[in-house]
């Protein structure tokens, strides 16, 4: 039997201070001064309590690449970061592309226990693009699999890409796009602009993404499906989503942490930490990104977590891997660019990082307000202070983190899973 | 000065002008019956370079022998990486082999960079990619001065395939720094898209650019643009870009033609062009030397100049 908690004194998603009682993996009840004998008491006096984070976007490696994460790692990282739910993305080796590999890696998540994981099929056998994968099968496989994506790769074909949202109709999927013209891109290493003529590094223009984005939109509509944007990086791409929106079609969109708070200009040190893909944009784009969150025109932030070994970052810029991890800074940074700058309060960062996210990808065990009879999935976090993020102790197999000792807000302080801590006190429990 | 040359931009007025003015005594010396200083006996210089180059090779090479230096040619052609071995572990078997200095030529942008922070020694960028080339952009600049005398208010005109050139972007950075006015001619495809942030003038005209022209510089078009519709055909290109002796007849007088080499004749740069008095591409060659020994001597010397 589960043990029975108490939280006392939680501002919930950032409102009054209430009390919180854990019992039987649901929330038993809130309110002020509430007794339960015998159970576990979390002194939250001061602490914002959030609906368990929920991430669209992570990158476990596992099957594969277990050098570089697994789920058992990569998903620790998520809980000490206050997620209670992850998305696994469909690039590993082999590819998630079958029932059978979905379901492995649904099973590895259930065994390890820090987070519930929902892998995401990929749209296409083997990411090649060419033809689609078993959706229906994935959909209907102990997984239920209901986001698909060839992260990594854009599905650039528009007739596959018409097929795939009309095909998950049928299961009340969403295809989550990586919206980059492979022709445009040939190469590229930087945003297009400034910093990549100057350094000499191919570039990775605006509209590349962009011109991806509207078609996709354009397809969404005509076929009435669901489209998800993945990793939204431009300041264009955030009024075609805009326009999209405003016409009712169902368009959802993503933002990386990092895509919040770091611009193209730490690239110049020509340290592979700073090669992400979409890349790294100006302060323009920052800045749209960030309204764009606050105006919920980009629906929620998602991490990209992207973990690589040592000897795939350590290189020459051009053959390095792209990518960064972010699971345990997410919501630091979050609050950084967020919150501390007054355009999100913590109603809203509820909203995008656990409520719209679960709704998205039709998570009914998460995302849901911090009420009785809720699923007990919730992340105690502590706003105040301000410390260089440490991730020595990480327990994600890898390091490649542009926050490292980087000086950010906040603290998670607990985590709880369906009624049982993942986190406590800010350590794995 | 830095301990590394790894950009141009990295050089102030004076850095540059010391440069310049040793390599001008270094020059004298090689009037000499004998060339050879004592100045770095007993240093160790790598040439380390992933890519082929004869040239640039041959002079550094040349450079740190007439400075007396223990030369160790480092031949690793194509990518470290294809050869399975990083550029870490081949940083560190300099680093154990105890180099004082590092001469690098690599096709990736940056990988002197990188080599800087995994070295005790001098590292210096003798061309990364489409990155820079700084050695390149201080011949030039000396080649400049002793041809027409100074380097304040002179105007250089680049021309070609700006967008993927290192000398390119060596040369804007280093004459901006030494007062001169640079003007980049090439088609709108070969120039960056950001070229407006750089502190120089563009035009698409070379016909234009030649009357207003002190120094007109050829850049190499390189085989592989000519494949990617960067422009419609070599033809073409060298039609509205090559410089033959109809557009060399408008240059001012004293105007001098300069070429990075290796040359395309008959592409960017018409052979009686190339062969005639005005143009310095021998002269390039020569002065390289004496460029490359200052900046070894500043950066990995400590005596005085014998003069």
């Amino acid at each position: 039997m589960k043990a029975t908690w108490l939280i006392r004194g939680a501002r919930l998603a950032g409102g009054e201070q209430e009390d919180l009682l854990i019992r039987d993996g649901v929330i038993a009840e809130t309110g002020r001064d509430l007794t339960a004998p015998g159970a576990e008491v979390i002194d939250a006096d001061a602490l914002i309590a959030l609906p368990g984070l929920v991430d669209l976007h992570t990158h476990l490696r596992e099957p594969g690449r277990e050098d570089a994460e697994t789920v058992a790692t990569g998903t620790a990282a998520a809980a000490l970061g206050g997620f209670t739910a992850v998305h696994a993305m469909a690039n590993t080796d082999p590819v998630a592309d079958t029932a059978g590999v979905v379901e492995q890696v649904w099973r590895l998540g259930r065994q390890a226990g820090h987070c519930d994981v929902y892998p995401v099929g990929a749209v296409t056998q083997r990411l090649a693009g060419a033809a689609l994968a078993e959706l229906g099968a994935m959909a209907d496989s102990a997984a239920r699999v209901r986001v698909f994506s060839d992260d990594g790769r854009c599905v650039f074909d528009p007739m596959l890409m018409r097929r795939a949202l009309e095909y998950v109709k049928a299961f009340d999927g969403v295809i989550a796009q990586h919206a980059q013209e492979p022709r445009l891109t040939e190469g590229a290493q930087l945003n297009e602009g400034e910093m990549a003529g100057k350094l000499g590094l191919a570039g990775w223009p605006a509209v590349a993404e962009e011109a991806v984005i509207a078609r996709d939109c354009l397809l969404a509509a005509h076929v009435e499906s669901r489209l998800h944007v993945c990793h939204v990086s431009t300041a264009g791409s955030v009024e075609i989503i805009r326009w999209a929106k405003r016409k009712g079609w169902r368009v959802t969109a993503e933002v990386t942490p990092h895509h919040l708070l770091l611009t193209e200009e730490l690239a110049a040190s020509y340290d592979p930490v700073y090669k992400v893909n979409p890349p790294l944009r100006t302060s323009v784009d920052v800045t749209a990104l960030r309204t764009a969150l606050a105006d919920g025109t980009i629906d929620c932030v998602a991490t990209d977590h992207a973990p690589h070994p040592v000897e795939d970052k350590e290189t020459e810029w051009a053959v390095a891997a792209f990518g960064m991890t972010g699971l345990e800074t997410a919501l630091r940074v979050v609050q950084e660019a967020m919150v501390d700058t007054g355009l999100l309060d913590w109603a809203g960062v509820a909203d995008r990082l656990s409520v719209r996210p679960a709704r998205i990808g039709r998570l009914a065990g998460h995302g849901q307000p911090l009420r009785a009879g809720a699923p007990a999935c919730l992340t105690l976090y502590d706003p105040s202070g301000r410390a260089r993020a440490d991730l020595s102790g990480s327990p994600s197999k890898s390091r490649n983190t542009p926050f490292a000792g980087m000086a950010l807000p906040g603290r998670v302080v607990a985590t709880f899973l369906g009624g049982s801590p993942t986190v406590l006190d800010g350590k794995l429990a | 000065m830095n301990r590394h040359l790894i950009s141009a931009a990295d050089l102030t007025r004076d850095d540059a002008l010391l440069i310049l003015d040793t390599a001008e005594e270094l020059a004298r010396m090689a009037d000499r019956p004998i060339k050879k200083l004592p100045t770095l006996r007993g240093r160790t210089v790598v040439n380390l370079f992933f890519e082929d180059s004869t040239r640039t090779r041959i002079s550094f090479e040349a450079a740190a022998k007439r400075l007396s230096a223990d030369v160790i040619n480092f031949s690793a052609k194509g990518s470290s990486v294809a050869k399975g071995e990083s550029l870490k572990d081949t940083a560190q078997t300099l680093e154990a082999m105890g180099a004082d200095g590092v001469v690098i030529r690599h096709s990736a942008s940056g990988a002197p960079h990188r080599l800087a922070g995994w070295v005790r020694g001098s590292v210096v960028n003798a061309g990364d990619g489409t990155h820079e080339h700084p050695t390149q952009a201080l011949l030039d600049a000396f080649t400049m001065r002793r041809r027409l005398g100074r380097l304040e208010g002179l105007r250089v005109t680049i021309v070609g395939d700006i967008l993927h050139s290192r000398v390119a972007r060596s040369n804007v950075w280093l004459l901006h720094t030494l007062g001169a006015e640079v003007t980049l001619v090439g088609p709108p495809t070969l120039l960056p898209v950001a070229v407006d942030t750089w502190p120089c003038a563009v035009s698409y005209d070379l016909t234009a650019s030649m009357p207003k022209s002190d120094v007109i510089m050829m850049l190499r078009v390189q085989q592989e643009r000519m494949t990617d519709a960067f422009f419609p055909s070599v033809r073409e290109y060298s039609r509205r870009y090559g410089l033959d002796v109809g557009r060399v007849a408008l240059l001012p007088e004293h105007a001098i033609v300069m070429h990075p080499g290796p040359m395309n004749r008959g592409v960017e740069i018409a052979a009686d062009v190339a062969d005639a008095p005005r143009s310095t591409v021998v002269e390039q060659v020569t002065n390289g030397v004496s460029v490359r020994m200052a900046v070894l001597y500043l950066l990995l010397g400590g005596m005085e100049v014998s003069a």
